[in-house]
């Protein structure tokens, strides 16, 4: 069996590769996939944690934070859209219309 | 294991009962929305007033009876009921001020009032939420309405500009606010704020666990954007000023109030063990916060952005009386964020007022000679300003007093000294826009200000809040006082 502490790492891995991601990526959609990542990590996190407990908590909060990142992308996509209407791109240097 | 269950006709509806009210009311809007054709789709806004108004009504049988519901994840005691009325008068207040406002700038569907609503209803979610999951959950319904509300005036570039940048950097805050959670989780095994705090009571060397504080740390900086705190303040200057300015009240009010009913929870409910661990560092917080706020409100040459600053700098005052972490400082936090829902939701209400269709005008420059112009209006942001500077017989002035009071009797004298010292410097750029009011020749060929009948029974009742809270406090101050009780 692999020990529960190489998940939790396989998790803080992937969870900084995502925030990373999002602080150097200038590309709003390869940023939000970066933030998508992220949850995807934590996921990891929470079922590793709920088998090694022994408890279904885990595993449930990761359905409802799916249903949730699932939300956020429709909303955010939307916002992409009308962002590209805009501004012809979703660079984020570009968008600047106010002090960043 | 205990099997999840549910009380299908009895308490655990009535205990979210408020909420259904909302979320059915959401609905309800949506679908008039597209029922109504025209301009006659500005009723929405009554039909929504009215959702709120009998919103308060399961509130009413509430009082006094703290119960949990749903195996324990939802709680309605003193303390959510304490924000679920704040929440219900600051939405109330929102759509009040918004009736006219959307119609102005061309946005009054049933769209807005529904995500008004169904945000609200997120708040509230929160402000009783006794487990992570619950909690998660709501602030997740509260921030992707709010997103999408944040960017409504879709034609408009700074609207869209606010809603994405919001969008961004909310979603990444929720990663670490999940990310706390889950290691949280992970190390005590409990996602019930009491359990956590009893697993962490039994076993004392979980509290310096690395696991635990590092779930700590993570909570601490998904609350620290949410609440805009600084170092995590980037977004809030740009989603306030590109934000429509009844959602830029609703966020500077609802939002701040429902995370800090969130941050309360988790850290006094689940977290007091970890206590040296957090009360250094939100020292620091509270100082950075209210300071770098201060600072560069004093250079902004625009209205909504000076009081998106100026909110930043309240979050800091509000986090003095949480560092205290006494009953007072308790009582004093929920006191200041409903004493800062009436200031601040007045002084966007007379910003939104004095645009036009197409000109906000929210330049500082605009406010010039306003004061002869719309004597009233001029009269009513003066009070405002006045109270959000902390200037007796206001609200504001007692929120500080008690804030500052809480941490000199806890020891927190420098706190309290820096807090005081940051107040005076504040009251610079407040009485900056009152010397454009009453001092300047107004602006050639300006227009400004838009008659709204419900744009100014929402500063009246403002008005009367700011006034209520700064000369009767003490009956307010005993109610917060009962409600923090619970901790």
């Amino acid at each position: 069996m692999i020990p529960p502490a190489l998940y939790l790492a396989l998790s803080a891995v992937i969870f900084t590769i995502g925030v990373i991601g999002v602080l150097l990526r200038r590309d709003a959609i390869v940023i939000f996939m970066c933030i998508e990542m992220m949850l995807s990590a934590v996921g990891i996190t929470l079922i590793a944690a709920s088998r090694y407990l022994h408890s279904m908590d885990g595993v449930i909060f990761v359905f409802l934070a799916m249903t949730v990142a699932a939300a956020e992308a429709a909303v955010g996509l939307a916002i992409f859209v009308l962002l590209h209407r805009i501004y012809k791109g979703v660079k984020v240097d570009e968008i600047n219309l106010m002090k960043w | 294991m205990e099997l999840f269950k549910v009380d299908v006709l009895g308490r655990d509806f009535l205990a979210v009962a408020q909420e259904l009210v909302l979320l059915s009311f959401a609905l309800g809007v949506l679908l008039l929305g597209v029922i109504l054709k025209g301009d006659r789709r500005r009723y929405t806004g009554y039909v929504a007033l009215f959702g709120y108004v009998l919103a308060f009504l399961p509130l009413l049988g509430a009082i006094g009876r703290g119960y949990e519901a749903f195996s324990g994840m939802v709680v309605l005691d003193p303390f959510s009921l304490f924000f679920k009325v704040l929440i219900l008068v600051v939405g109330f207040l929102v759509v009040l001020l918004s009736l006219d406002y959307t119609s102005r700038e061309g946005i009054a569907f049933g769209e807005y009032y529904a995500l008004v609503l169904l945000a609200s209803a997120g708040m509230m979610l929160m402000a009783g939420a006794a487990h992570l999951v619950t909690l998660f959950l709501g602030l997740e319904i509260m921030s992707i309405a709010i997103y999408a509300l944040a960017g409504i005036m879709r034609e408009d570039a700074r609207s869209v500009e606010a809603a994405f940048k919001y969008f961004l950097l909310g979603a990444f805050a929720s990663g670490f606010l999940l990310y706390g959670m889950a290691l949280t989780y992970a190390s005590t095994g409990a996602l019930h704020l009491r359990e956590i705090e009893g697993v962490l009571a039994q076993k004392a060397w979980l509290t310096s666990f690395p696991l635990v504080l590092v779930g700590l740390g993570l909570l601490l900086v998904g609350f620290g954007f949410k609440l805009a705190l600084v170092p995590f303040h980037m977004w809030t200057p740009d989603v306030y000023e590109g934000a429509p300015t009844s959602i830029t009240a609703f966020m500077a009010t609802g939002v701040k109030a429902a995370a800090f009913a969130g941050l309360l929870r988790v850290f006094f409910t689940a977290l007091p063990a970890l206590e040296g661990h957090w009360r250094e560092l939100l020292w620091v917080l509270a100082v950075a916060t209210m300071t770098l706020g201060n600072l560069v409100a004093l250079r902004q040459e625009d209205v909504k952005r000076m009081l998106a600053y100026s909110s930043i700098a309240h979050a800091g005052y509000i986090m003095v009386g949480f560092v205290a972490a006494t009953e007072l400082g308790r009582a004093a936090v929920l006191f200041y964020l409903f004493a800062y829902a009436f200031m601040n939701i007045g002084a966007f209400a007379v910003v939104a007022l004095l645009g036009r269709r197409g000109a906000p005008n929210t330049l500082l420059e605009d406010y010039a000679g306003v004061g002869f112009k719309h004597p009233l209006l001029a009269v009513a942001m003066a009070v405002f300003l006045f109270s959000l500077a902390g200037v007796p017989p206001t609200a504001g002035f007692m929120a500080k007093f008690y804030v500052f009071s809480a941490a000199v009797k806890a020891g927190y004298y420098w706190l309290a000294v820096l807090g005081v010292l940051n107040s005076a410097v504040a009251a610079y750029y407040y009485l900056r826009v009152m010397v454009y009011m009453y001092f300047r020749e107004p602006k050639e060929g300006l227009q400004t200000g838009y008659p709204s009948f419900a744009g100014a029974v929402a500063i009246l009742i403002a008005l009367w809040g700011v006034f209520q809270l700064g000369i009767m406090p003490s009956d307010f101050l005993a109610l917060a006082q009962r409600s923090v009780q619970v901790f």
